[in-house]
């Protein structure tokens, strides 16, 4: 039961972080190179940019949602366990994410990448 | 790789790992959250190991930020996952968790598919033609 509970909160983190990762991918690629924005108009004009986006804010609200859905989880399990695992399958979700919605080039070498990770993850939880 | 893009890399890993140790330092002294009683998990934010670990989070993020506005976000995700490896020593070290054998044997997988997927390119070309400016590619 305890063990669900858990996994229910990794789930929720999995889902909320994922769909924010492609959300804010997104929305960086049409900003543009931030060292570059920062070098030229300096850090403020970075921060109004960013903060202005309408993609990047749906994406900061999912992120945070998936933060508390962390904490939550980090007060019923193990540190070492919780946040590889929910990174991590955060990892091969957004994989999928990226492929469909963000057009990008998911190679032979990213998958496997992504099963190495994937296996990983479930050593992880021994 | 450029010297600072290996240096954002790090920035990454590093501050996401301490980041959600510190946090789950925190949580220690707030103890577990009840279902019936979940708005208790806002009350983290006022304990000062939670406070750090934002902190962290904070610059992983900036990082993080920098990094996907000249990246693919799968080439970021697994070379950002170092960060597990760096979770993983700080438990062990530094909330005493035991980190068993096969969870050492998961960090070290995790570490090779981020090693794999280092190798290759680090953005898709894209396919419009308005990038007339960035035809460097060699192949």
């Amino acid at each position: 039961m305890n063990d669900l509970r858990l996994w229910l909160a990794i789930g929720a983190v999995v889902i909320a972080s994922s769909v924010g990762d492609v959300l804010l991918s997104k929305a960086m690629k049409r900003i543009g190179d931030l060292d570059e924005l920062r070098s030229k108009r300096g850090l403020l004009a970075v921060i109004t940019r960013v903060a202005t986006n309408k993609t990047f804010l749906v994406a900061l609200a999912c992120l945070i949602f998936s933060f508390f859905a962390l904490l939550t989880a980090l007060s019923w399990g193990d540190a070492s366990l919780v946040a590889p695992a929910s990174a991590s399958l955060t990892f091969i979700c957004s994989a999928i994410l990226a492929k469909y919605f963000l057009h990008e080039n998911v190679d032979r070498r990213r998958w496997i990448a992504a099963g190495l990770v994937c296996v990983g993850v479930a050593l992880l939880a021994q | 790789m450029k010297l600072k893009k290996v240096l954002i890399y790090a920035a990454i890993a590093c501050c996401n790992g301490t980041g959600d140790v510190m946090l789950k330092r925190g949580m220690q002294d707030l103890g577990p959250i009840a279902l019936s009683n979940w708005t208790h998990v806002f009350s983290a934010v006022m304990n000062p190991w939670v406070m750090l670990g934002i902190l962290f989070l904070g610059g992983f993020f900036y990082a993080y930020l920098t990094a996907l506005s000249w990246a693919d976000l799968t080439f970021v995700l697994p070379a950002t996952a170092f960060g597990y490896v760096v979770t993983a020593l700080l438990s062990a070290y530094f909330l005493h968790e035991t980190v068993s054998l096969w969870r050492w044997a998961g960090v070290l997988m995790i570490t090779c598919g981020v090693g794999l997927v280092s190798g290759g390119p680090s953005l898709t070309e894209p396919r419009r033609s308005d990038s007339l400016t960035g035809a460097e590619d060699p192949a």
